[in-house]
């Protein structure tokens, strides 16, 4: 019996220090967290290529569709004031649908790294699993706000002259948005087996929470049916918010701004404040799946 | 540890002091109700201080969930299991401190370099730096890759990955080095390199070395060997004694007419041969003796004959009556080719 004892305290004295669970913890976060954004910096000649897509949809869509709407968007209830143009409107959907990928993507891939990468060595490491699972949330969030960052400075581009303050504001809008899917995606992946379902994540998952987010049309006007879907859509309010600031800065009167704003029960505008309570709720329960499929031990 | 304790832990000293992994009636089910597996079905043995035990049987036999479970990352269903002294239920933290754990697939972070891949590791296990720097400078020099610690781990073949992975599995000084298939899809000449810097260390370290294989010429490295089927351990002893359970030496033949040949051979020497696609074989004390005397009395025509000494082989065909082979694919598989597939994945 002493060996044994000996040989143990032998182990933890030389080797790996025996800490509270609360700096293993911290440590474990820390280091799934800083590993992300550590590739994320190393692959940057891959960041400019990344821009593409979202510059593809603004061109395409903002130049092709806005010419085939011709006048731009106004909010049905700001019938008479001039409109926005359209890819000023889309530009801050753009946003929000960078954040969303890379958000995703990034959490996604932990099912491949839980078979072979990275982290399969951490989840045998003295770490608590709850740490990994949120280290693994706020990775892919910075990253995805990062790399989301870059897109703010098309702002000119489509009209918009941000303040230092408003990039700010946006910034904390992309990381709230990113840490709520990121934190989502660690939950879905938690469950995932196979990367074969990706695709069925992508089309049941991402996708309906993008097109119903308003990041590509005012959510005014609606037929009823697609009005509670996408009153339904946590993401709305999330595009709503960064939308409010990006049209604030733009040559738009603050009517029009009102007007595509989503509509609280008494039809004005829902107050900053609620839809920054919605997506914290979003994070909330993203968060809570998370750690609770991820910590999971068969 | 420090070299000069080495004398009470003398690797090859066999099972002096506790033993440094107990398992007891070990069992683990996946799922619940009629769709449960039972992968593996109360397994119990013992491996002692600088022990090289291995865990031989074909895929799917139950080896890596043994091995998941020893680590903490598999709940057993049943049973007792204390790894470095601690309980793997109560103590997972405790027991993960006193592991490092090669994986079947390699888990390094290719976008790193070898000394980043060392920092993260001591970093996740708390290793103090001064402490981490120098075991890690002292590991490198020792698996030859202290010239290439600042290369990214992209760049480095199958070989030193793993030699990599031995470095970081042991820098935060386990008292065992689990390795789960530790030389799966390796060149035998890497297989072989791989094997000698294991033994040294188990030399030079004192560490406890754990690992399963189906390849048996490797089997044949360690101390012990737990023979696994079907989630049930059929055999455990010194390679030697389990070689000589076949009794004497292995022959193979070929005639123009193994049913009469099978017949006459019962007949003649009271031996029971068994059909292996088209080839006989039978297990003699005297092969040498035999074989001559076959081939002058057998009435159909040898067309080839061999004389074997008893493998692993030979240990597992006579124990399971079938021969060590990949049988089931999981999902962990397709996701492996899924990987080949992407081009070694974008790790």
């Amino acid at each position: 019996m002493s060996v044994e004892v000996r040989g143990a305290t032998r182990a933890s004295a030389a080797g790996a220090r025996r800490p509270s669970r609360l700096r293993a913890a911290v440590r474990g976060a820390y280091i799934v967290w800083y590993r992300d954004l550590l590739r994320w910096w190393r692959d940057r000649q891959r960041i400019i290529p990344s821009l593409f897509q979202p510059i593809l949809y603004l061109v395409v869509f903002g130049v092709g569709l806005g010419s085939a709407i011709g006048v731009g968007i106004s909010g049905g209830r700001g019938a008479g004031a001039p409109g926005v143009d359209y890819t000023t409107f889309m530009y801050p959907g753009v946003l929000a649908m960078s954040v969303l990928f890379t958000a995703i993507f990034s959490s996604i891939s932990i099912v491949w790294d839980r078979e072979f990468g990275f982290l399969k060595e951490i989840q045998v490491a003295p770490i608590p699993r709850t740490a990994v699972a949120v280290g693994k949330a706020l990775g892919g969030s910075t990253v995805a706000m990062l790399q989301s960052a870059v897109l703010l400075a098309l702002a000119p581009l489509v009209g918009v002259a941000l303040s230092p303050a408003m990039v700010l504001e946006l910034l904390a809008l992309m990381f709230l948005l990113a840490f709520a899917l990121a934190a989502l995606g660690v939950a879905i992946a938690s469950r995932m087996r196979t990367m074969e379902s990706f695709q069925a994540v992508m089309n049941f998952v991402l996708m309906p929470l993008l097109f119903l987010s308003g990041a590509f049309f005012p959510l005014q006007g609606l037929p009823g049916w697609l009005a509670v879907l996408t009153h339904l859509d946590p993401v709305a309010y999330a595009v709503d918010a960064i939308r409010r600031v990006v049209l604030s800065s733009a040559a738009v009167s603050p009517e029009v701004v009102a007007s595509l704003a989503i509509a609280g029960p008494s039809g004005e505008p829902l107050p900053l404040l609620a839809e920054l309570g919605v997506l914290a709720a979003f994070i909330a329960v993203g968060l809570a799946l998370a750690v609770r499929w991820f910590g999971a031990t068969e | 540890m420090v070299t000069g304790e080495l004398a009470t832990t003398s690797p090859m000293s066999g099972r002096e002091g506790a033993p440094v992994v107990e398992v007891e009636g070990l069992v683990k089910r996946y799922g619940k109700g009629d769709g449960a597996v039972t992968a593996v079905r109360g397994v119990s043995f013992a491996v002692y201080p600088g022990e090289v035990f291995g865990f031989l049987g074909p895929n799917g036999a139950g080896k890596t969930t043994t091995i998941s479970v020893l680590c903490t990352l598999l709940r057993p269903t049943e049973g007792t299991i204390r790894v470095g002294g601690y309980d793997v239920v109560r103590h997972p933290d405790d027991v993960r401190r006193s592991i490092g754990l090669i994986f079947q697939d390699p888990t390094l972070d290719s976008q790193l370099t070898a000394q980043e891949n060392l920092d993260f590791h001591a970093f996740a296990y708390d290793v103090p730096a001064e402490e981490a720097r120098q075991r890690g400078r002292h590991l490198l020099e020792l698996l030859e890759l202290w010239d290439r610690r600042d290369d990214l781990v992209r760049t480095f073949s199958g070989g030193m990955k793993r030699r990599l992975e031995i470095a970081r599995g042991l820098l935060h000084r386990p008292r065992v080095l689990f390795l789960d298939e530790p030389t799966q899809g390796l060149d035998p000449q890497t297989r072989g390199l791989i094997w000698r810097y294991l033994l040294g260390l188990r030399q030079s370290d004192g560490v406890t070395l754990f690992m399963t294989t189906h390849y048996l010429d490797e089997a044949e490295h360690c101390d012990r060997i737990a023979i696994i089927d079907h989630g049930e351990i059929v055999a455990l002893d010194t390679p030697e004694n389990l070689k000589a359970m076949v009794g004497g030496d292995v022959v193979t033949l070929r005639t123009d007419d193994n049913a009469l040949a099978m017949c006459e051979i019962r007949e003649r020497w009271g031996r029971e041969a068994q059909v292996h696609g088209p080839e006989l074989r039978l297990e003699v004390e005297r092969g040498d003796e035999f074989v001559p005397e076959l081939v002058r009395t057998l009435t159909p025509r040898v067309e080839t004959i061999s004389v074997n000494r008893p493998t692993l082989d030979d240990v597992f065909l006579k124990l399971t009556g079938r021969a060590i082979r990949d049988e089931e694919s999981s999902d962990v598989d397709s996701m492996r080719q899924f990987g080949r597939a992407w081009g070694g994945g974008r790790r």
